[in-house]
């Protein structure tokens, strides 16, 4: 139990990367499609609606089964650029995890957006304030406080949704309890250790997560 | 279109299998998850801490800890505590669990903490004065519970036990890596029949959107049914 220990939070450490760089990219993405949920053309928003439906509708394995296995099927793909990113199991994992939380956050930032009382709005327009300004100064720090406690418990399940970078061979944290426990048989020991260390970076995110909710808190 | 015959030549029957062990899985674990939540509520409402910290420690596990961990204890760990029980009672023989039903429990385990919290949200929301009038009628506390709590406690929990379904049907794909042939797995076996990987996943992806959307239309009736009155 204790010999498995070293090895687990090293492989941690993969699993907070692989947290860490689909989250940023993840971030991106969800801004992008809730703005453009909010767009007035119909084309463009159900083109968003569409997106966060497909990705919230199917299994994250389904998503990324079909990036590493399926894309690499395509022989155009194969001969450019992009197949140096997507033969890297790594990679086609990030971009499937970018993608799905993505989809989640821009429900969440959709959602945000809208609970904007209209008054702060205005309250902008009558001060002479341009409406770029109004958007990047006064509606997306808004929105951002309003998805705090939505966005952490994404983040949560996001931790949780890296284990599957396991199912791609990557070596994260799920990965290599699993090796353990197929050449040891102790799972229950491996899964206390293991589930230990998810528990642990849980419980950091969940704090910190309040700890911004209360420092942007509007009272 | 011919890998999706039916018959000997396409996947069309395999896959449509698989779909039904999907949903046989789901609702299983939406059930075992149901039991758990029978169980772990009541505790998690009630007035002993000692009772409150094994509830909480039940959900906070599960719910921080990813469903694969999960299944892969159950998977790896299943028989081997099923084993030792029976060999408690003389039984030495080498005992294999199915994978339905290890698949099934691990993923209702799951589901039963989120159900949990639903079922104590919904009830905690309901207002005080329903309980103090029930007790002033003079019903006892099974009628209190089945006549006045349960129908308003459905009513407040169903959008968010849609939810729970939602989160259930998903992480059933993550049972094929035990080998239960479900959507995923059936794609994943003929994906490496075929070499034909986009076009199988693509289509269980297709088959999990079909399954999320109907049942969601289902959920919406029975929400609109509870809403009665309201």
């Amino acid at each position: 139990m204790i010999s498995s220990f070293p090895k687990l939070l090293n492989a941690a450490v993969i699993t907070l990367k692989l947290l860490s760089v689909s989250l940023i990219v993840g971030l991106f993405i969800g801004l992008l499609f809730a703005i453009l949920r909010l767009n007035k053309n119909i084309f463009i928003n159900k083109f968003a609606y569409g997106y966060s439906y497909v990705f919230r509708g199917t299994p994250l394995l389904v998503q990324i089964f079909i990036i590493y296995f399926g894309l690499g099927q395509i022989e155009y793909l194969r001969s450019t650029f992009l197949w140096v990113i997507l033969k890297e199991p790594y990679w086609c994992a990030i971009i499937a995890f970018a993608l799905n939380t993505g989809a989640y956050t821009s429900e969440i930032l959709r959602s945000a957006f809208q609970t904007i009382k209209p008054g702060i709005i205005e309250a902008g327009q009558s001060l002479g304030i341009s409406n770029k300004i109004i958007f990047y100064k006064i509606q997306i720090p808004i929105a951002i406080r309003q998805s705090l406690p939505a966005y952490g418990n994404e983040i949560i399940l996001m931790m949780k949704g890296t284990s599957l970078a396991s199912t791609v061979t990557l070596m994260d944290l799920t990965g290599v309890a699993k090796y353990i426990i197929s050449t040891t048989f102790k799972p229950i020991e491996v899964f206390i250790v293991a589930g230990g260390i998810y528990l642990f970076m849980t419980f950091i995110i969940h704090n910190v997560i309040k700890f911004l909710e209360k420092k942007y808190s509007f009272n | 279109m011919e890998l999706l015959a039916f018959g000997d030549t396409g996947w069309g029957d395999e896959l449509f299998r698989a779909t039904l062990m999907t949903i046989a899985v789901s609702i299983t674990a939406m059930l075992i998850g149901f039991s758990f939540a029978a169980i772990f509520t009541p505790l998690k409402l009630s007035k002993f801490k000692s009772l409150n910290l094994i509830a909480n420690i039940y959900t906070t596990v599960i719910r921080g800890v990813p469903e694969l961990l999960v299944i892969y204890l159950f998977f790896f760990g299943g028989s081997g505590a099923i084993m030792f029980v029976a060999s408690m009672f003389g039984y030495n023989e080498y005992i294999e669990i199915n994978a339905f039903v290890t698949g099934s429990f691990a993923i209702g385990i799951i589901s039963g903490a989120y159900s949990t919290e639903v079922f104590r949200g919904a009830i905690q929301s309901i207002d005080k004065g329903q309980f103090e009038a029930a007790k002033v009628l003079g019903f006892n506390k099974f009628k209190q519970f089945f006549k006045i709590i349960l129908p308003q406690m459905l009513r407040l929990a169903i959008p968010n036990l849609s939810n729970v379904w939602q989160i259930t049907l998903k992480d059933t794909s993550l049972i094929s890596v035990t080998g239960l042939v479900e959507i995923m797995r059936q794609s994943y076996i003929a994906a490496g029949s075929t070499r034909d990987p986009l076009f199988f996943y693509s289509f269980a992806a297709v088959l999990y959107l079909l399954l999320t959307f109907l049942s969601m239309k289902l959920i919406n009736k029975l929400e609109v049914k509870y809403s009665r009155g309201y």
